[in-house]
């Protein structure tokens, strides 16, 4: 990435009327010297790469920044007819009614408790699906199973959760069965006490075919050398695993890891909002639902915002935090790659 | 990812295979154990089947006719007699028809729109430019923050947009994710193919368009691709911002329709002469086929394409 702060070239070579040699028109410049090119001529050189830019950066002051300091509306009583301009100020006020919100608290501790179970039951599955993988030997199995399990990532929360009620639904497929046999039916899809497992399987089904991706690179990028190296040395497979394939791995099982504990605050938005009705709020109650009924539904815009804002505070202090952590423990982290 | 590129092999390695000798598997690997075999082959189909089932049922059961599925009680696996019943039912009120339009209006236009302003900013900002830095870093910014929900429900009101189906595009139109993975395929072009260019006196618009958009349209598919698949999915904007039933993407009608069930036959224009649950299964079908039909060019090239931009970023 370094390479490509290349310089422009000087302006091209202006040839002088009157056959002069091609030379005379060429800029002097000391050896070992780049003239320093004022701002307005920089300004006047990029004029275009500068109108090329103008629609991303609209974008992005109408649809990041702006609404980023439409936050202050949290430390407002905001009523919509009066304006960000015109509404009272109250301080922390939100914050604090927030923090004695026993349904916000619920909120909080549900998105927490669902987090704990995405990272404990869903992060192992594509490295475990990448492994079985990678060890394939065969092309074609390999390229047929890859296909299958990336499709359901195309797939829209609404349709994954169609599908699963049709399967697993009171009038699903899965339970219409079990009636048939004479059985009792399964309320698989309306438990709230096993709705962080079924939570988990849907995301399993939805993503862990795709998160696999990122390590099947990875360990493509392994050199071969090193297992050939150490079956020499008389290495099982285990051991090989072991000492081979997972410390390559590392770096990339850090980056997925920081990348997961900045979002443990949004554990999933349109999965919950889906289901929200099937199981009641008490089980599917996260920050980001409570947010859209507390504000948009509700019309609780001052406290909705805070509860967002709160929410996007602490998940970027997450993810600097675990970035940080990274760095300690010898890794790049995130941003250490990405600002090229 | 390389090795599962090497598509054909050469006829003599295939005779070979047929020996029970695989060129594949270095010779230091062990003998495959029969228990890990069968461990990998259940692995591996229970997955596959888990994922394949619920779509094979859905599409069966929009195809089974009214006697089957009286007879199996709902859903079929296989039907016997195929039908298109359930479909015309769903075509012939106009709540299924104008959702697709509404569906492919913001897919085509927003794509295209999309596609304009990532590629631009990502030509702009993957040469030594003016404000180049400080754009990038605004950029990746949003990474690691979210506005948040009010505020941006606030904005789209403040412009006007409630309602409108701009909503539902405007602001899926730059993606950071996208735009790291096209900049730094950009980058990867020679910045010598750049220079005589303009050398010979081209602008930097031309150059764009005549050099580097030829050059990269692997890329540019792939991006455009992911940006159809997110307009055609999208659910949560169309929720907050669309109330007019006229003007619901496929994907809110679906789930008003299938997921919530709330009686909306009614809503569809349709009278309940087939069984509802073919007919609901029609609606999943209609809104999962387009992505079924992108999804071969997708795959194609997305694994290249995501490994540029999660690994390398």
């Amino acid at each position: 990435m370094k390479s490509t702060t290349e310089e422009r070239p000087a302006p091209p070579v202006v040839r002088r009327p009157g056959g002069q040699a091609p030379e005379a028109g060429i800029r002097k410049v000391k050896p070992g010297k780049v003239p320093a090119q004022s701002f307005r001529s920089r300004l006047r050189r990029d004029k275009q790469m500068l109108l090329m830019m103008v629609p991303g950066a609209a974008f992005l002051l109408l649809f990041f920044y702006i609404p980023i300091l439409g936050n202050v509306i949290a430390f407002q009583d905001y009523q919509p007819y009066m304006g960000i301009g015109d509404s009272l100020w109250v301080g922390w006020q939100n914050f604090v009614d927030l923090f004695g919100n026993p349904d916000f608290v619920h909120a909080f501790w549900n998105t927490l408790y669902l987090a704990a179970w995405q990272l404990v039951f869903l992060f192992p599955v594509p490295l475990v699906l990448a492994l079985v993988v990678d060890s394939l030997v065969s092309t074609r199995v390999r390229r047929v199973f890859q296909s299958i399990a990336y499709l359901p990532h195309f797939l829209s929360w609404v349709l994954v959760i169609a599908f699963f009620q049709q399967m697993l639904g009171g009038a699903g497929f899965v339970n219409n069965t079990l009636r048939q046999l004479g059985m009792e039916a399964v309320p698989f899809m309306t438990n709230p006490e096993t709705f962080p497992l079924l939570v988990v399987v849907q995301m399993i089904w939805k993503d862990a075919g795709w998160a696999m991706i990122i390590f099947l690179a990875a360990m493509a990028s392994i050199d071969n050398s090193l297992y050939e190296a150490a079956a020499a040395d008389g290495a099982g497979r285990w051991r090989r695993l072991w000492h081979i394939t997972l410390p390559g791995l590392r770096p990339v099982i850090v980056l997925l890891l920081i990348l997961r504990i900045g979002d443990i605050l949004s554990v999933g938005f349109e999965q919950f909002i889906l289901q929200r009705d099937a199981v009641g709020a008490g089980a599917a109650e996260v920050l980001d639902t409570f947010t859209y009924y507390t504000g948009v539904v509700g019309g609780g815009w001052s406290s909705g915002a805070a509860a967002g804002l709160a929410k996007g505070v602490v998940s970027a202090l997450l993810i600097y935090a675990a970035n940080k952590l990274a760095h300690r423990f010898g890794e790049d982290g995130i941003f250490a790659k990405k600002v090229g | 990812m390389a090795t599962t590129l090497s598509t054909k092999k050469p006829l003599a390695a295939r005779k070979v295979k047929a020996l029970s000798y695989n060129p594949k598997r270095p010779v230091w690997k062990e003998r495959p154990s029969p228990f890990y075999q069968t461990v990998k082959a259940l692995v591996l189909i229970v997955f596959s089947i888990s994922i394949l089932t619920p779509i094979l049922l859905v599409v069966s059961t929009s195809l089974a006719d009214n006697e089957q599925l009286t007879r199996a009680g709902g859903f079929v696996l296989w039907p016997e007699r195929p039908t298109l019943e359930a479909y015309t039912t769903i075509f012939r009120g106009p709540m299924v028809i104008q959702s697709l339009g509404v569906s492919l209006f913001i897919t085509v236009v927003g794509t295209l729109l999309a596609l304009f302003v990532t590629i631009t900013m990502a030509y702009a900002t993957s040469r030594s430019v003016l404000f180049g830095r400080p754009v990038i870093l605004a950029i990746l910014f949003t990474l690691l923050f979210a506005p948040g929900l009010i505020p941006s429900f606030l904005m789209i009101r403040q412009l006007d947009l409630l309602d409108s189906l701009w909503s539902l595009i405007l602001p899926g139109i730059f993606g950071a994710f996208n735009f790291v993975v096209m900049r730094s395929f950009f980058m990867n072009i020679p910045g010598e193919l750049i220079e005589s260019a303009r050398i010979d006196g081209a602008s930097d618009w031309q150059i764009l368009w005549r050099i580097v958009m030829p050059l990269s349209k692997a890329v540019i598919a792939v991006v455009g691709l992911f940006y159809a698949v997110g307009f055609w999915n999208s659910f949560f904007n169309a929720l907050l911002y669309i109330n007019d039933h006229s003007k619901w993407p496929i994907q809110l009608l679906l789930r008003n329709f299938v997921v919530q069930g709330s009686g909306a036959a009614e809503q569809l224009g349709i009278s309940t002469t087939p069984p509802p649950q073919s007919v609901q299964m029609a609606v999943v079908v209609v809104a999962l086929v387009p992505i079924l039909m992108v999804y071969p060019f997708l795959q194609k090239h997305f694994a290249k394409g995501v490994i540029t931009g999660a690994v390398k970023g």
